[in-house]
């Protein structure tokens, strides 16, 4: 086996490596780091990287690319056997990524999220509250007070992956997932917090629930977040959050109701 | 659309079967919504179904998966069927699989269970008329996308087709040689590409992994195959959540590896030592709980030499004219 072709040091933050049959992987880090191993680093700066990366890729491979799955430090590149091989895709990103390093972030647009928070809504609560050694007003207060990127969308369709929340209230995956996790459920694991966009298993921590539709496949958006955007999360009490159910975020982050469609 | 489609005249379900699936190519392009793929599970049996229609390989058709699916054609139509061997009959005549057929406007077309394999493939000259979603009629039913509402099949659903009659040409009868025709085992060697966490998996780990025997667990499904044998262990626990491509070996903390299929989660992080090749999975696809696989290094080039070998083989293969 050739060893040697299986990783590619791109510039100092990226690195290549082979991911499978038509796909490649490349792994981005801090400057000069790249070649180091790659340990969980959550970073604005490499993450703005990788959606450079992502915009160059689709504006000068898309023949030979079939989709691309950009995540907090890395890009998944699946690409079409019948149009390139990965020897030749290789050279290509090479070229067109040499330059690309590490930015600072610019601002993405601020997205405003509806958080119904009780104990009613969020059952994991005084879990957290007790492992954080703080009451559940200080959870809710410290889950609110922070801005939160989107790092990535991926796992389900409109699931994005928020971070990072404060040190404090971080927490483990459940041990065992939940077979059943509410539509609009806002859960933590570990410092990433997010929200779930239709029932579905889960391991997370429910801490509330947001009304917003996270995923409207007949909506213009589909989605209410895009990656590199901010996300706050504002409290409301149970009457504003039926009220507000089911509806839909517009481009402008605007609220509009009655979408009449649920997932 | 044509007046098919506004009166759902087509193919009616009497028995849905256990896993009946419209599934297309699959959905590309998605994945910055979190979509994943879908598909068929056996692509080559798929392709085979379509060639034999007449049809373009990707147009949609039926996954029957373990069987006991049964429908009324209320149109003429001509169907082929491929994949794992179910009983398969016309208004209770026995039907062969590997060839197109006639079906006349209120024929039966019932499945019985595969006894070896699990899935095959129910194609239909013209295709399907079915509203694509995100690109894609392929259902994926934790995602609720595809196929005629995003989930399987159900008792009185219509799949509308083209009237034969409408179309310019209609197709040859055809059928693939016996020789030619995929044989569905117990057994499936996985070539895999290493890759992806593969310097956090140790010498001794890949060549455990490389030497064992590994049987199919009771979870297996078009998501992943979860496997059972000697554990692998690699340096890490987890990884900082990232892609997952078709056929990707997850080694999750108790060290079995799970094969990651079509219907996958887009991103996770569990550490991965490479990904089975297409023509393998497609194979592992047609394995259930308590068959045999072992895996094999092989590089990417070779990886490349096999999709475009096996890609040739696929299109110098002449079918049989039989009308």
């Amino acid at each position: 086996m050739s060893q040697k072709l299986m990783s590619i040091k791109i510039n100092d933050n990226i690195r290549l490596e082979i991911a499978g049959e038509n796909a490649l992987m490349l792994y981005f880090s801090q400057h000069g780091h790249s070649q180091k191993q790659i340990t969980a680093v959550v970073n604005q700066d490499i993450n703005s990287n990788v959606q450079q990366a992502t915009q160059l890729i689709k504006k000068h491979l898309s023949t030979d690319i079939v989709d691309l799955i950009p995540s907090y430090a890395s890009i998944l590149v699946m690409f079409n056997l019948l149009e390139i091989d990965h020897h030749h895709l290789k050279n290509k990103l090479k070229k067109l990524l040499a330059n690309c390093t590490n930015q600072l972030s610019k601002q993405g647009r601020l997205i405003e999220l509806p958080a119904y928070y009780s104990l009613e809504s969020g059952q994991d609560l005084p879990r957290i509250a007790e492992k954080a050694q703080m009451s559940i007003e200080q959870v809710i207060s410290l889950h609110q007070a922070q801005e939160y990127r989107v790092y990535a969308i991926g796992f389900a369709p409109g699931f994005a992956y928020l971070g990072e929340v404060d040190e404090r209230i971080a927490m483990p995956r459940l041990a065992s997932p939940r077979l059943k996790v509410p539509k609009g459920a806002i859960a933590i694991a570990d410092r990433q917090t997010a929200v779930y966009p239709a029932q579905s298993p889960g391991g997370w921590n429910i801490i509330g629930l947001c009304p917003i539709d996270m995923f409207n496949p007949e909506g213009q958006p589909t989605m209410p977040v895009s990656v590199g955007d901010r996300v706050k999360f504002v409290a409301i009490d149970k009457q504003q959050y039926n009220a507000l159910l089911g509806s839909t975020l517009g481009g402008n982050g605007s609220i509009s109701q009655n979408s009449g469609y649920s997932i | 659309m044509t007046q098919v489609n506004r009166t759902k005249i087509g193919l009616l379900v009497t028995n849905a079967g256990v896993l009946s699936l419209v599934q297309d190519g699959g959905r590309f392009g998605a994945f910055s919504l979190g979509l994943t793929n879908g598909g068929p599970a056996d692509s080559l049996a798929f392709y085979w179904a379509n060639r034999l229609c007449g049809n373009e390989l990707n147009t949609s058709a039926i996954e029957i998966s373990i069987g006991g699916l049964a429908l009324t054609a209320q149109l003429d139509c001509i169907i082929a069927v491929t994949g794992a061997p179910m009983p398969l009959s016309i208004n209770g005549k026995p039907k062969s699989f590997w060839r197109s057929f006639s079906v006349k406007a209120g024929d039966n077309i019932s499945f019985g269970f595969a006894a070896q394999g699990v899935r095959c493939y129910l194609a239909i000259a013209g295709g399907f008329v079915i509203r694509e979603s995100f690109g894609s009629t392929a259902t994926v039913c934790r995602e609720s996308v595809g196929g005629l509402r995003g989930d399987k099949l159900e008792i009185n659903d219509v799949l509308p087709y083209k009237q034969l009659a409408s179309m310019k040409d209609k197709p040859r009868k055809l059928m693939l040689a016996i020789d030619d025709q995929p044989k569905y085992v117990n057994e499936v060697v996985l070539h895999t590409v290493l890759g992806y966490q593969r310097r956090h998996f140790s010498a001794i780990e890949k060549r455990m992994l490389f030497s064992s025997e590994y049987q199919v667990s009771k979870h297996w499904d078009r998501m992943g195959y979860r496997l059972q044998g000697r554990p692998i262990k690699a340096d890490i626990e987890g990884i900082l959540s990232e892609g997952i491509s078709y056929g990707a070996v997850q080694i999750p903390a108790d060290g079995q590896p799970i094969v990651l299929l079509n219907d996958r989660q887009t991103i996770g992080g569990y550490p991965k030592i490479g990904s089975v090749i297409s023509q393998d999975c497609a194979k592992l696809a047609q394995l259930k709980e308590g068959d045999k696989v072992r895996f094999e290094p092989i590089s990417i080039s070779q990886a490349d030499n096999m999709f475009h070998l096996n890609l040739a083989q696929f299109n110098k293969t002449k079918l049989i004219v039989c009308d």
